[in-house]
């Protein structure tokens, strides 16, 4: 779970956003290799934001698939899973170009 | 058509700077359209940042620090209990133990008479680069050649979190199931050097090595893989010669060596 510690992390950077005025909706980024779960990410967001300024918010969360590039041919893919091989040489060594985003957006704030 | 709640009514509506404020004849309710603000800011900056802190003072102490990284389970006290006494008198080591309760590895390694901090996360899953910061300031890091950190039993959240070492280590015992690295991918993907421990039971387990490797590979054509035994001391001498080269190349990072010409 820790997807709690990094919510503490969203509310912390809301907080000090937001110019001390309540928050109404946060827009996240998260990549789809980046390790954390939506639904575990929405639950502990509502926890975590209890007493703060960013409590009762919507929280949007935009998925950004992930995306690679081959190191042997240069081909660029769509990527499932950090072992999909290139689907042009079928090599291995890929650098992954999206989806390790974890990223606020953008706040609306009162 | 009000936009916001979908009704026909006509609604008077109340502008105050970038507020508007609906109110309605048939209703009460008053919804405000807030102020976007952009922010743009990675999750994970403030860790990142300390973990940069980290990594300075720890190259400016020519330091060469491990992160070591496995389930619970695999092995990685035993395995830096006979590391540290192996190299006992030729390298200075210490450790920053990670675990939600108790000290019992940090007394294990004490025994062994390397300096040595423990760090109890409580709920915590992992440590974070905040905690290894303080602890490391209770160590004597100018008389240190290596600082391990073992981090606390998790094959997922530690690959999230930099701590400001050089490499994560992953540590994967042959009674663990072999497709390990295509599970937790992130921290196969993360980790420089695995060390696929417990090599001692494996005829006796039904752990394929060759697929094993081949998974890590699949998922870190960079990674180095060490087959080693903590337990009888097999393969220990390929991971020690890599310590020596780490420690060769943190030195040579603090005192770079001065361009010709």
């Amino acid at each position: 779970m820790h997807e709690l510690s990094i919510m503490q992390n969203v509310i912390e950077i809301c907080e000090s956003n937001s110019g001390g005025s309540r928050v109404l909706s946060v827009v996240m980024e998260i990549g789809n290799l980046s390790g954390v779960v939506a639904e575990a990410a929405e639950f502990c967001f509502e926890a975590c934001s209890r007493g703060t300024l960013v409590e009762g918010a919507r929280l949007r969360i935009d998925r950004i698939p992930a995306a690679g590039s081959c190191l042997e041919c240069g081909n660029s893919f769509g990527l499932q899973t950090y072992f999909d091989p290139c689907p042009a040489c079928g090599g291995n060594a890929i650098t992954v170009t999206a989806g390790e985003e974890l990223r606020v957006k953008e706040l609306e704030v009162a | 058509m009000c936009t916001t709640c979908g009704c026909d009514t006509p609604a008077h509506h109340e502008h105050h700077g970038d507020t508007v404020i609906h109110r309605h004849e048939h209703h009460e309710e008053v919804v405000r359209e807030g102020k976007l603000v952009a922010v743009e800011v990675d999750v994970l900056a403030k860790n990142n940042s300390l973990a940069q802190g980290n990594r300075r003072r720890f190259v400016s102490e020519s330091v060469f620090v491990l992160n070591l990284v496995s389930s619970p389970g695999s092995g990685k006290t035993t395995l830096l209990e006979r590391t540290l006494t192996d190299l006992r008198g030729a390298i200075r080591c210490a450790v920053i133990e990670g675990d939600q309760q108790t000290d019992n590895d940090a007394v294990r390694i004490a025994a062994t008479g390397a300096p040595v901090r423990q760090i109890n996360t409580g709920s915590g899953c992992h440590l974070d680069a905040h905690m290894v910061g303080h602890a490391a300031e209770e160590l004597p890091l100018p008389d240190i050649d290596i600082l391990f950190i073992e981090n606390v039993g998790n094959l997922v959240c530690p690959a999230s979190f930099d701590l400001g070492e050089h490499h994560k280590v992953v540590v994967l015992s042959v009674t663990e199931g072999e497709d390990k690295p295509l599970k937790y991918p992130q921290m196969f993907r993360a980790a420089r050097v695995m060390l696929l421990n417990k090599m001692d039971l494996a005829p006796h387990v039904a752990f394929d090595v060759a697929r094993c490797r081949d998974m890590a590979l699949k998922v870190n054509p960079a990674i180095t893989i060490f087959e080693v035994s903590a337990v009888n001391g097999a393969g220990m001498d390929r991971w020690y010669d890599w310590l020596r080269s780490g420690i060769t190349k943190a030195r040579e990072e603090a005192a770079p060596a001065p361009v010709a010409g």
